[in-house]
């Protein structure tokens, strides 16, 4: 599904990845974990194309083709999802308007018939309730006034909507509290399945008890320091990030 | 057009243009008013010396500071139009669509009956063409037109009262309501020079009254013309008067218009003005809130691009106590275009308990477009909230991004972003009919604009 080979990437001139290598396979949910500015983020928005991060080195496959190559809404129709951390406001844009362009965007690229007015509300609709998210929230503009929980249920709804091949959620448990982060965690394993693969980014263990991995990574220094199964994240969370600090100034 | 160039800098003395420009507006009405109400012509005549003696106004004048004329100078222009040949086909749909059967129209500030539809109107109403009640001797209108033909406002509306002949004309007598809005088309020709004309509209609003004006101006050719337009409202206590504006001029036009309005005690003014149109405009609300409790809701919304040149000047006189104004003008710029919002708000010393909000706020879509804001708050009582503020900027790479992220195309997302900018200006249109024509021409717009 999605295979990083020696990825380095650069912010402002500063180097933050050094040489990442990360294979995910058809189905599987992966955990990226790592201290504060061990590149978890970084990595987010290189593979989602944000500008202003540099790879300069490495390459990224997805479902066999070169995704560095991609704009970022090409790399939405391929099949990319980037829940993020920090949700966008867009004043004067309802969730509706948002959710159509994008849904018929990536539709579109795909050389997919456009849905209309009628069966786009349909499923809409259908899917902000299996989130538990009123019709009212669908009216307003994308995030404005929304609060940390309804934000993160937002990208989920988002997620559901468009059906990615991969996505990646990013500190998708930060600001949430227990009850919410059940609920975010609940709407995204209804959408786990073999054809859809996941990499969940967290800097804390409690999100992998609700999302439950089949793989923990350790990114420190901007690489892999350490893989394993689930059993790594309850490691971590006794023995928090320290024995990486090392390795990160290795 | 190459007569449209502007000559150059301003010239650097100030004062009347020279030359033909002047000649052919000598010949204009004011040398001679036959037929016409005795007043009339030495009102003119006092008026073209005073526009004599101030000329065109350049940038040393503090009012139009940010808007050069000096090209206008240096044209020549058709003072005296023949009348155009203007087929009804020819003329664009109405603004509300079907709905509203309305409509009077002008053909190069002229009023038109062979192209206008104007039903029986409620209980007295009327719509009629300045000439007609002129020559009709209708007091009201005689008596607003002498007062504000004595008003000082400038050069532009001292050239506007010299030639003081046609325009619209609506009385709306008190306690009634116009149900439908009542749409004015202007149109202008264009022709071998630029044709000159310079409507004076009058709207007169009885106590109790309600009414909506929707004026739609366009230019039936590619060429230029100068359009020197002056409205005079007087809304009457309680009345509410919505004046809705789309001016959608030639792209070589020079638009100047000047709205003049007092409010008497618990009436309401709401204008908004939509601007796509025009080589140079300049749309100038002064309004007067002459009575405890008036109020009004200025709001702009403007697309310009290439060299357009786009200035909204306002000035809101709180003269009573507990009046209210509030005003929003959001602009997207392209290209080499101008933008100019100049706002002043007037506190009177008894004037206490008074509300007065501005904000201009402006998206750059190139590093060449520009705008230039100037509020100026005179507040002279103590119990008063007034406030003022601007931004200009890109649009906001993070929204944008996030649009893209899920898939939305770079294009699209970016028109989907100036609609959601425009529509917190275009959300404040009180009138549900007009949202979505305003919004296909945001649409319209975005799809047709040059690609960088």
């Amino acid at each position: 599904m999605l295979e990083i080979e020696n990825l380095h990437a650069t912010v402002d001139g500063r180097a933050i990845l050094k040489g990442l290598d990360l294979a995910v396979a058809p189905g599987e949910v992966h955990a990226l974990m790592g201290p504060n500015g061990s590149g978890k983020s970084t990595l987010s928005y290189v593979l989602s194309g944000r500008e202003g991060y540099e790879v300069t080195a490495g390459s990224v496959r997805f479902r066999g083709a070169d995704l560095l190559t991609l704009e970022p809404e090409e790399r939405a129709a391929a099949g990319l999802f980037l829940a993020f951390q920090y949700p966008v406001e867009i004043s004067g844009v309802t969730n509706m308007t948002f959710l159509k362009h994008a849904l018929n965007g990536v539709r579109v690229q795909r050389g997919e018939e456009e849905l209309d007015a009628m069966q786009f509300l349909k499923l809409v609709r259908q899917k902000a309730k299996a989130l538990g998210m009123s019709d009212d929230m669908l009216k307003r503009a994308v995030n404005v006034g929304f609060s940390g929980g309804e934000k993160k249920r937002n990208e989920i709804l988002q997620m559901a909507v468009l059906e990615p091949r991969f996505a990646v959620l990013d500190e998708t448990d930060s600001g949430l509290d227990i009850d919410a982060m059940k609920i975010v965690a609940d709407g995204v394993n209804a959408l786990r399945g073999p054809e859809r693969s996941m990499l969940v980014i967290t800097h804390y263990q409690r999100l992998l008890d609700y999302i439950v991995p089949d793989r923990v990574h350790v990114l420190a220094g901007g690489r892999i320091a350490q893989s394993g199964g689930k059993e790594l994240a309850l490691q971590l969370e006794d023995e928090g990030y320290a024995a990486f600090a090392g390795k990160a100034a290795a | 057009m190459a007569r449209l160039a502007p000559i150059g800098e301003p010239a650097g003395v100030s004062g009347p243009p020279a030359g033909d420009w002047l000649t052919g507006w000598r010949s204009g009405p004011a040398a001679g008013a036959a037929g016409l109400p005795g007043w009339l012509g030495p009102a003119r005549a006092g008026a073209a010396e005073r526009f004599a003696a101030q000329g065109l106004p350049d940038r040393r004048v503090e009012d139009w500071r940010y808007t050069n004329l000096s090209h206008l100078a240096g044209l020549e222009l058709d003072w005296t139009p023949a009348p155009a040949d203007v087929a009804k086909e020819s003329l664009p749909a109405l603004v509300f669509g079907r709905d509203a059967d309305c409509r009077l129209v002008l053909v190069n500030g002229q009023v038109k009956p062979a192209l206008s539809t104007v039903p029986v109107l409620p209980e007295g109403t009327l719509l009629i063409s300045l000439a007609d009640a002129l020559a009709a001797g209708r007091p009201g209108v005689a008596d607003l037109l002498k007062r504000r033909v004595a008003s000082d406002c400038g050069p532009l509306k001292a050239l506007n009262d010299s030639w003081l002949e046609d325009g619209y004309v609506l009385i709306v007598p008190d306690g009634v309501t116009v149900g439908m809005p009542i749409e004015i088309l202007s149109v202008g020709t264009g022709g071998a020079l630029p044709p000159a004309y310079q409507p004076r509209n009058l709207i007169l609003a009885g106590a109790g009254s309600r009414v909506t004006v929707v004026e739609h101006h366009v230019g039936l050719c590619i060429g230029g013309y100068f359009a020197n337009l002056v409205t005079d409202v007087a809304a009457g206590p309680d009345a509410i008067v919505r004046h809705c504006k789309v001016q959608d001029e030639s792209r070589e036009a020079i638009h100047v218009a000047l709205l003049n309005a007092a409010l008497d005690r618990g009436a309401m003014f709401d204008s908004f003005c939509f601007t796509l149109g025009g080589r140079v405009s300049r749309n100038e609300l002064r309004v007067s809130l002459d009575g405890p409790g008036a109020n009004c809701r200025m709001n702009g919304a403007y697309l310009v691009g290439g060299h357009q040149h786009c200035d909204h000047t306002t000035a809101v006189d709180h003269a009573a106590p507990e009046t209210h104004s509030d005003q929003l003008y959001k602009g997207v710029l392209d290209g080499r275009a101008r933008g100019v919002f100049q706002g002043k708000v007037t506190v009177r010393q008894d004037a206490q308990k008074v509300e007065g909000h501005q904000m201009s706020r402006a998206l750059l879509l190139s590093e060449t477009a520009e705008v230039n804001t100037k509020p100026e708050l005179f507040i002279h009582a103590d119990d008063v909230q007034c406030s003022h503020g601007a931004t200009a900027g890109d649009l906001d790479a993070g929204a944008l991004f996030y649009l893209r992220s899920r898939g939305v195309p770079e294009a699209q997302a970016r028109q989907l972003l100036v609609e959601a900018f425009l529509n917190e200006a275009i959300d404040a249109v009180a009138l549900a009919g007009m949202r979505l024509p305003l919004e296909r021409n945001v649409a319209r717009w975005m799809a047709e604009r040059p690609k960088s």
